[in-house]
Protein backbone atom coordinates (compact mmCIF):
# COMPACT_ATOMS: atom_id res chain seq x y z
CA UNK A 1 0.00 0.00 0.00
CA UNK A 2 1.56 3.60 -0.96
CA UNK A 3 1.80 6.55 1.34
CA UNK A 4 -1.51 8.24 0.53
CA UNK A 5 -3.63 5.28 0.52
CA UNK A 6 -2.45 4.59 3.93
CA UNK A 7 -3.12 8.12 5.05
CA UNK A 8 -6.79 7.74 3.98
CA UNK A 9 -7.36 4.34 5.58
CA UNK A 10 -5.60 5.95 8.16
CA UNK A 11 -8.13 8.99 8.23
CA UNK A 12 -11.25 6.23 7.29
CA UNK A 13 -10.17 4.83 11.08
CA UNK A 14 -10.34 7.88 12.75
CA UNK A 15 -13.47 8.87 11.21
CA UNK A 16 -14.97 5.62 12.33
CA UNK A 17 -14.10 6.45 15.92
CA UNK A 18 -11.09 3.70 15.94
CA UNK A 19 -8.67 4.15 18.75
CA UNK A 20 -4.93 4.04 17.22
CA UNK A 21 -2.45 2.00 18.91
CA UNK A 22 1.28 2.63 19.18
CA UNK A 23 2.17 -0.37 16.77
CA UNK A 24 -0.77 0.61 14.68
CA UNK A 25 0.52 2.59 10.96
CA UNK A 26 0.41 6.99 11.37
CA UNK A 27 1.02 9.26 9.40
CA UNK A 28 4.71 10.64 10.40
CA UNK A 29 2.96 14.25 11.05
CA UNK A 30 0.46 12.70 13.80
CA UNK A 31 3.04 11.18 15.46
CA UNK A 32 5.22 14.05 15.69
CA UNK A 33 2.22 16.40 16.63
CA UNK A 34 1.43 13.58 19.72
CA UNK A 35 4.87 13.52 20.66
CA UNK A 36 4.77 17.40 21.00
CA UNK A 37 1.51 17.77 23.16
CA UNK A 38 2.08 14.82 25.14
CA UNK A 39 5.45 15.80 25.95
CA UNK A 40 4.67 19.36 26.56
CA UNK A 41 1.83 18.31 28.86
CA UNK A 42 3.99 15.87 31.31
CA UNK A 43 6.38 19.04 31.51
CA UNK A 44 3.51 21.02 32.63
CA UNK A 45 2.71 18.56 35.30
CA UNK A 46 5.99 18.17 36.65
CA UNK A 47 6.70 22.16 36.55
CA UNK A 48 3.58 22.25 37.89
CA UNK A 49 4.94 21.13 41.12
CA UNK A 50 6.64 23.60 41.38
CA UNK A 51 4.18 26.86 42.21
CA UNK A 52 2.42 24.56 45.01
CA UNK A 53 5.13 22.87 46.53
CA UNK A 54 6.70 26.01 47.27
CA UNK A 55 3.60 26.27 50.66
CA UNK A 56 4.15 22.58 51.81
CA UNK A 57 6.03 23.82 54.67
CA UNK A 58 3.98 26.92 55.00
CA UNK A 59 0.21 24.93 55.50
CA UNK A 60 -1.99 26.18 57.73
CA UNK A 61 -2.92 23.15 59.01
CA UNK A 62 -1.55 19.60 59.33
CA UNK A 63 -5.05 18.56 57.24
CA UNK A 64 -4.25 20.91 54.24
CA UNK A 65 -0.57 20.18 54.61
CA UNK A 66 -1.62 15.94 53.72
CA UNK A 67 -3.79 17.32 51.24
CA UNK A 68 -1.26 19.51 49.64
CA UNK A 69 1.24 16.72 49.46
CA UNK A 70 -1.41 14.36 47.88
CA UNK A 71 -1.91 16.57 45.48
CA UNK A 72 1.70 17.46 44.40
CA UNK A 73 3.07 13.68 44.19
CA UNK A 74 -0.56 12.99 42.32
CA UNK A 75 1.16 15.75 39.75
CA UNK A 76 4.27 13.98 39.58
CA UNK A 77 2.66 10.87 38.67
CA UNK A 78 0.55 12.63 35.59
CA UNK A 79 4.09 13.17 34.67
CA UNK A 80 5.21 9.78 34.76
CA UNK A 81 2.04 8.41 33.27
CA UNK A 82 2.07 10.88 30.16
CA UNK A 83 5.84 10.78 29.86
CA UNK A 84 5.36 6.74 29.38
CA UNK A 85 2.61 7.27 27.04
CA UNK A 86 4.79 9.76 24.97
CA UNK A 87 7.46 6.58 24.95
CA UNK A 88 5.27 4.46 22.95
CA UNK A 89 5.16 6.96 20.20
CA UNK A 90 9.33 5.87 19.81
CA UNK A 91 10.59 8.86 21.86
CA UNK A 92 13.10 8.44 24.04
CA UNK A 93 12.13 9.54 27.65
CA UNK A 94 16.02 10.86 28.30
CA UNK A 95 15.79 12.93 25.09
CA UNK A 96 12.29 14.34 26.43
CA UNK A 97 12.88 14.85 29.74
CA UNK A 98 16.58 16.93 28.42
CA UNK A 99 14.82 18.57 26.29
CA UNK A 100 12.67 20.31 28.88
CA UNK A 101 16.08 20.67 31.39
CA UNK A 102 18.26 22.53 28.42
CA UNK A 103 15.09 24.79 27.95
CA UNK A 104 13.87 23.72 24.87
CA UNK A 105 10.35 22.31 25.52
CA UNK A 106 7.36 24.65 26.49
CA UNK A 107 5.45 23.97 29.37
CA UNK A 108 2.12 25.24 29.98
CA UNK A 109 2.84 29.27 31.04
CA UNK A 110 0.26 29.21 33.67
CA UNK A 111 3.23 28.15 35.91
CA UNK A 112 5.18 31.13 35.29
CA UNK A 113 3.32 33.00 37.68
CA UNK A 114 3.81 33.15 41.28
CA UNK A 115 1.98 31.74 44.50
CA UNK A 116 2.10 34.78 46.60
CA UNK A 117 -0.09 33.59 49.11
CA UNK A 118 -1.93 30.33 50.74
CA UNK A 119 -4.71 31.66 48.83
CA UNK A 120 -3.32 30.77 45.76
CA UNK A 121 -2.93 27.30 46.35
CA UNK A 122 -6.95 27.61 47.32
CA UNK A 123 -7.44 29.01 43.52
CA UNK A 124 -4.76 27.09 41.72
CA UNK A 125 -6.98 23.87 42.67
CA UNK A 126 -10.10 25.55 41.29
CA UNK A 127 -9.28 27.60 39.26
CA UNK A 128 -6.45 25.80 37.10
CA UNK A 129 -7.14 22.53 38.02
CA UNK A 130 -10.41 23.16 36.68
CA UNK A 131 -9.73 24.06 33.78
CA UNK A 132 -7.33 21.07 33.11
CA UNK A 133 -10.03 19.10 33.77
CA UNK A 134 -11.94 20.53 31.12
CA UNK A 135 -9.55 20.17 28.67
CA UNK A 136 -8.65 16.60 29.55
CA UNK A 137 -11.87 15.26 29.78
CA UNK A 138 -11.97 15.68 26.16
CA UNK A 139 -8.35 14.41 25.83
CA UNK A 140 -9.93 11.63 27.57
CA UNK A 141 -11.55 10.56 24.44
CA UNK A 142 -8.58 11.21 22.15
CA UNK A 143 -7.83 8.95 19.21
CA UNK A 144 -4.72 7.54 20.25
CA UNK A 145 -4.87 4.63 22.77
CA UNK A 146 -2.27 5.41 25.27
CA UNK A 147 -2.90 9.13 25.78
CA UNK A 148 -6.70 8.71 25.70
CA UNK A 149 -5.85 6.30 28.53
CA UNK A 150 -3.48 8.07 30.96
CA UNK A 151 -6.33 11.15 30.54
CA UNK A 152 -8.71 8.64 31.64
CA UNK A 153 -7.19 8.06 35.06
CA UNK A 154 -5.26 11.78 35.00
CA UNK A 155 -9.26 13.11 35.49
CA UNK A 156 -10.19 10.87 38.39
CA UNK A 157 -7.36 12.43 40.19
CA UNK A 158 -7.65 15.88 39.21
CA UNK A 159 -11.46 15.70 40.37
CA UNK A 160 -10.15 15.44 43.95
CA UNK A 161 -7.53 18.39 43.14
CA UNK A 162 -10.32 20.65 42.11
CA UNK A 163 -12.82 20.09 45.07
CA UNK A 164 -10.18 20.78 48.19
CA UNK A 165 -9.40 23.61 46.16
CA UNK A 166 -12.99 24.94 45.88
CA UNK A 167 -13.43 23.58 49.11
CA UNK A 168 -10.29 26.10 50.54
CA UNK A 169 -11.61 28.87 48.48
CA UNK A 170 -15.26 29.01 49.89
CA UNK A 171 -13.81 28.66 53.16
CA UNK A 172 -11.52 31.75 52.64
CA UNK A 173 -14.64 33.35 51.28
CA UNK A 174 -16.63 32.74 54.09
CA UNK A 175 -14.04 33.62 56.36
CA UNK A 176 -12.50 36.71 58.28
CA UNK A 177 -12.37 39.82 56.01
CA UNK A 178 -8.92 39.49 55.69
CA UNK A 179 -8.94 35.65 54.51
CA UNK A 180 -12.32 37.21 52.10
CA UNK A 181 -9.55 40.19 50.83
CA UNK A 182 -6.62 37.67 50.23
CA UNK A 183 -9.12 34.80 48.39
CA UNK A 184 -10.13 37.96 45.86
CA UNK A 185 -6.96 39.26 45.45
CA UNK A 186 -5.79 35.44 44.14
CA UNK A 187 -8.85 35.49 41.80
CA UNK A 188 -8.06 38.90 40.27
CA UNK A 189 -4.25 37.57 39.91
CA UNK A 190 -4.98 34.09 38.40
CA UNK A 191 -7.89 34.42 36.25
CA UNK A 192 -6.55 35.90 33.44
CA UNK A 193 -3.85 33.84 32.96
CA UNK A 194 -6.10 30.49 33.57
CA UNK A 195 -8.08 31.74 30.69
CA UNK A 196 -4.86 32.06 28.55
CA UNK A 197 -4.47 28.28 29.30
CA UNK A 198 -6.74 27.25 26.10
CA UNK A 199 -3.99 29.41 24.33
CA UNK A 200 -4.87 31.35 21.49
CA UNK A 201 -8.64 31.80 19.95
CA UNK A 202 -9.02 29.60 17.16
CA UNK A 203 -8.16 31.79 14.43
CA UNK A 204 -4.71 31.88 15.62
CA UNK A 205 -4.64 28.41 16.75
CA UNK A 206 -2.25 26.63 13.68
CA UNK A 207 -2.23 23.17 14.79
CA UNK A 208 -5.80 22.96 16.11
CA UNK A 209 -7.24 21.74 12.70
CA UNK A 210 -5.01 19.21 11.84
CA UNK A 211 -5.39 17.72 16.02
CA UNK A 212 -9.16 18.06 15.45
CA UNK A 213 -9.33 16.39 11.91
CA UNK A 214 -7.14 13.39 13.90
CA UNK A 215 -9.42 12.98 16.56
CA UNK A 216 -6.34 14.02 19.16
CA UNK A 217 -8.81 17.16 19.78
CA UNK A 218 -12.22 17.60 20.00
CA UNK A 219 -12.59 20.74 20.82
CA UNK A 220 -11.93 24.13 20.17
CA UNK A 221 -9.61 26.72 22.03
CA UNK A 222 -12.60 28.81 22.29
CA UNK A 223 -15.39 26.10 22.77
CA UNK A 224 -13.13 24.78 26.27
CA UNK A 225 -12.66 27.90 27.25
CA UNK A 226 -16.13 29.22 27.03
CA UNK A 227 -17.39 25.89 29.06
CA UNK A 228 -14.25 27.03 31.63
CA UNK A 229 -16.03 30.52 31.74
CA UNK A 230 -19.82 29.25 32.04
CA UNK A 231 -18.55 26.99 34.81
CA UNK A 232 -16.66 28.74 37.15
CA UNK A 233 -18.34 32.32 36.71
CA UNK A 234 -21.15 30.65 38.33
CA UNK A 235 -19.11 28.78 41.38
CA UNK A 236 -17.26 32.33 42.11
CA UNK A 237 -20.84 34.27 42.44
CA UNK A 238 -21.56 30.75 44.81
CA UNK A 239 -19.40 32.05 47.04
CA UNK A 240 -19.55 35.47 46.84
CA UNK A 241 -16.53 36.38 44.82
CA UNK A 242 -16.03 39.07 41.96
CA UNK A 243 -14.25 37.84 38.60
CA UNK A 244 -11.90 41.15 37.42
CA UNK A 245 -13.74 41.33 34.05
CA UNK A 246 -16.19 44.14 33.58
CA UNK A 247 -16.60 43.38 30.29
CA UNK A 248 -18.84 39.87 31.82
CA UNK A 249 -22.47 39.22 30.96
CA UNK A 250 -24.94 36.57 31.17
CA UNK A 251 -26.29 36.16 27.36
CA UNK A 252 -30.08 34.90 28.27
CA UNK A 253 -30.56 34.02 24.58
CA UNK A 254 -27.00 31.63 24.23
CA UNK A 255 -26.83 30.73 28.02
CA UNK A 256 -23.54 31.39 28.21
CA UNK A 257 -21.14 34.28 29.94
CA UNK A 258 -19.62 36.81 27.92
CA UNK A 259 -16.34 37.75 28.47
CA UNK A 260 -13.71 40.64 27.82
CA UNK A 261 -10.41 40.02 25.65
CA UNK A 262 -7.61 38.54 27.03
CA UNK A 263 -4.80 40.04 26.92
CA UNK A 264 -2.48 38.60 24.17
CA UNK A 265 0.58 40.71 24.32
CA UNK A 266 0.67 39.29 27.93
CA UNK A 267 0.07 35.62 27.03
CA UNK A 268 3.26 35.54 23.91
CA UNK A 269 5.38 37.18 26.26
CA UNK A 270 5.12 34.34 28.97
CA UNK A 271 5.08 31.83 26.09
CA UNK A 272 8.70 33.60 24.53
CA UNK A 273 10.36 32.96 28.31
CA UNK A 274 9.69 36.94 29.92
CA UNK A 275 7.28 35.78 32.24
CA UNK A 276 7.50 36.55 35.50
CA UNK A 277 8.72 33.00 36.99
CA UNK A 278 9.99 31.28 34.14
CA UNK A 279 13.76 31.30 34.59
CA UNK A 280 13.26 30.18 38.37
CA UNK A 281 11.02 27.80 37.64
CA UNK A 282 13.76 26.45 35.21
CA UNK A 283 16.72 27.10 37.70
CA UNK A 284 14.45 24.68 40.13
CA UNK A 285 13.59 21.93 37.94
CA UNK A 286 17.06 21.60 36.84
CA UNK A 287 17.88 21.89 40.38
CA UNK A 288 15.75 19.24 41.24
CA UNK A 289 16.95 17.10 38.86
CA UNK A 290 20.68 17.61 40.66
CA UNK A 291 19.53 17.11 43.97
CA UNK A 292 18.02 13.86 42.53
CA UNK A 293 21.04 12.24 41.70
CA UNK A 294 22.73 10.84 44.63
CA UNK A 295 19.04 8.81 44.96
CA UNK A 296 19.17 7.34 41.29
CA UNK A 297 22.77 6.60 41.83
CA UNK A 298 21.93 4.40 45.17
CA UNK A 299 19.26 2.84 43.63
CA UNK A 300 21.54 1.92 41.01
CA UNK A 301 24.05 0.37 43.22
CA UNK A 302 21.67 -1.25 45.07
CA UNK A 303 20.33 -2.66 42.23
CA UNK A 304 23.51 -3.99 41.46
CA UNK A 305 24.78 -5.32 44.85
CA UNK A 306 21.26 -7.39 45.09
CA UNK A 307 22.38 -9.08 41.77
CA UNK A 308 25.84 -10.00 42.94
CA UNK A 309 25.03 -11.33 46.07
CA UNK A 310 22.07 -13.08 44.50
CA UNK A 311 24.78 -14.35 41.71
CA UNK A 312 27.38 -15.61 44.92
CA UNK A 313 24.27 -17.20 46.59
CA UNK A 314 23.74 -19.63 43.42
CA UNK B 1 4.88 -16.09 13.90
CA UNK B 2 7.20 -13.48 16.59
CA UNK B 3 7.00 -10.09 16.78
CA UNK B 4 8.97 -7.78 18.70
CA UNK B 5 7.45 -6.26 22.26
CA UNK B 6 6.77 -2.71 20.89
CA UNK B 7 8.92 -2.48 18.05
CA UNK B 8 9.96 0.71 19.69
CA UNK B 9 12.95 0.99 17.18
CA UNK B 10 11.13 -0.15 13.98
CA UNK B 11 8.34 2.61 14.85
CA UNK B 12 11.52 5.26 14.99
CA UNK B 13 11.79 7.67 12.22
CA UNK B 14 15.09 8.77 11.24
CA UNK B 15 14.10 12.29 10.74
CA UNK B 16 12.85 12.42 14.18
CA UNK B 17 15.29 11.18 15.73
CA UNK B 18 17.49 13.75 14.66
CA UNK B 19 14.93 16.26 15.83
CA UNK B 20 14.58 14.58 19.41
CA UNK B 21 18.87 14.01 19.86
CA UNK B 22 19.86 17.40 18.86
CA UNK B 23 22.05 17.66 22.45
CA UNK B 24 25.02 16.98 22.77
CA UNK B 25 25.86 13.40 23.61
CA UNK B 26 28.33 14.02 26.22
CA UNK B 27 26.16 16.66 28.09
CA UNK B 28 23.79 13.73 29.44
CA UNK B 29 25.02 11.94 32.28
CA UNK B 30 21.81 9.66 32.78
CA UNK B 31 21.18 6.88 31.10
CA UNK B 32 17.74 5.58 31.66
CA UNK B 33 16.86 2.19 33.22
CA UNK B 34 15.38 -0.54 31.82
CA UNK B 35 11.34 -0.27 30.78
CA UNK B 36 9.08 -2.07 32.65
CA UNK B 37 4.90 -2.52 31.82
CA UNK B 38 3.00 -2.72 34.64
CA UNK B 39 -0.26 -4.62 35.01
CA UNK B 40 -2.48 -4.20 37.84
CA UNK B 41 -5.56 -6.79 39.56
CA UNK B 42 -7.97 -4.30 40.65
CA UNK B 43 -9.74 -6.69 42.82
CA UNK B 44 -9.45 -9.79 44.11
CA UNK B 45 -10.71 -12.11 41.74
CA UNK B 46 -10.48 -10.09 38.67
CA UNK B 47 -8.00 -10.35 35.73
CA UNK B 48 -4.35 -7.94 35.61
CA UNK B 49 -4.91 -5.21 33.09
CA UNK B 50 -2.50 -2.79 31.79
CA UNK B 51 -1.87 0.14 33.57
CA UNK B 52 0.77 1.80 32.15
CA UNK B 53 5.16 1.40 32.00
CA UNK B 54 8.06 2.98 34.01
CA UNK B 55 11.59 2.91 33.95
CA UNK B 56 13.22 1.24 37.14
CA UNK B 57 16.87 -0.61 38.11
CA UNK B 58 15.92 -4.06 38.96
CA UNK B 59 12.46 -6.03 39.15
CA UNK B 60 11.84 -4.89 43.15
CA UNK B 61 11.83 -1.17 42.64
CA UNK B 62 9.98 -1.47 39.42
CA UNK B 63 7.54 -3.44 41.87
CA UNK B 64 7.32 -0.32 44.28
CA UNK B 65 7.32 2.02 41.71
CA UNK B 66 4.99 0.53 40.02
CA UNK B 67 2.72 0.97 43.34
CA UNK B 68 3.58 4.35 43.59
CA UNK B 69 2.70 5.26 40.20
CA UNK B 70 0.09 3.70 39.69
CA UNK B 71 -1.68 2.21 42.79
CA UNK B 72 -2.07 5.56 44.92
CA UNK B 73 -5.24 5.43 45.81
CA UNK B 74 -5.96 1.32 46.17
CA UNK B 75 -6.78 0.54 42.50
CA UNK B 76 -4.56 -2.88 42.80
CA UNK B 77 -4.62 -5.67 45.17
CA UNK B 78 -1.72 -7.32 43.08
CA UNK B 79 1.16 -5.92 40.62
CA UNK B 80 2.74 -7.83 37.82
CA UNK B 81 6.05 -6.16 36.23
CA UNK B 82 7.36 -7.60 33.24
CA UNK B 83 10.10 -6.24 31.35
CA UNK B 84 9.11 -4.39 27.82
CA UNK B 85 11.08 -5.90 25.78
CA UNK B 86 9.80 -9.58 26.66
CA UNK B 87 6.35 -8.97 25.82
CA UNK B 88 5.74 -10.55 22.26
CA UNK B 89 2.35 -9.09 20.98
CA UNK B 90 0.83 -9.12 17.70
CA UNK B 91 0.71 -6.53 14.69
CA UNK B 92 -2.67 -4.33 14.88
CA UNK B 93 -2.30 -4.36 10.85
CA UNK B 94 -2.42 -7.96 10.82
CA UNK B 95 -5.47 -8.61 12.85
CA UNK B 96 -7.85 -9.41 10.16
CA UNK B 97 -5.66 -12.50 9.11
CA UNK B 98 -4.41 -13.56 12.33
CA UNK B 99 -7.63 -13.47 13.32
CA UNK B 100 -9.56 -14.93 11.01
CA UNK B 101 -9.31 -18.89 11.50
CA UNK B 102 -12.25 -17.74 14.09
CA UNK B 103 -14.12 -15.79 11.31
CA UNK B 104 -16.17 -18.92 9.89
CA UNK B 105 -16.93 -20.71 13.15
CA UNK B 106 -20.46 -19.39 14.08
CA UNK B 107 -20.87 -22.69 15.44
CA UNK B 108 -18.89 -22.01 18.56
CA UNK B 109 -21.60 -19.67 19.99
CA UNK B 110 -24.66 -21.08 21.79
CA UNK B 111 -27.03 -18.27 19.50
CA UNK B 112 -26.20 -21.22 16.62
CA UNK B 113 -28.54 -23.60 17.46
CA UNK B 114 -32.05 -24.01 17.54
CA UNK B 115 -33.69 -25.74 20.20
CA UNK B 116 -37.36 -26.37 21.54
CA UNK B 117 -38.60 -23.96 23.96
CA UNK B 118 -38.93 -26.03 27.56
CA UNK B 119 -42.11 -25.53 28.59
CA UNK B 120 -42.63 -23.59 32.35
CA UNK B 121 -42.77 -25.35 34.64
CA UNK B 122 -45.56 -24.58 37.30
CA UNK B 123 -44.73 -23.98 40.69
Amino acid sequence: MDEESKKEKFQERIDNGETIEPKDWMPERYRKQLIRMMSQHAHSEVVGMLPEGNWITRAPSLRRKMILLSKVQDEAGHGLYLYSATETLGASRQEVIDQLLEGKAKYSSIFNYPTLSWADVAVIGWLVDGAAIINQTMLARSSYGPYSRAMVRICKEESFHKKQGYEMVATMADGTPEQQEMIQDAVDRWWWPTLMMFGPHDDDSPNSAELIKWGVKSKTNDELRQSFVDRHVSEAHEVGLEIPDEDLEYNEETGHWEFGEIDWDEFWNVVKGNGPMNKERMKSRREAHENGKWVREAAEEYARKKRLAKEKAS
Amino acid sequence: MRYPSRSRLSTHDPNLKENMSEKNDTESKDIQWPLWEVFTQPRDGKPHEHAGSLHAPDAEMALENARDVYARRKEAVNIWVVPSDQIVASKGEDAGPFFDPADDKPYRHPQFYSVPRASKRRS
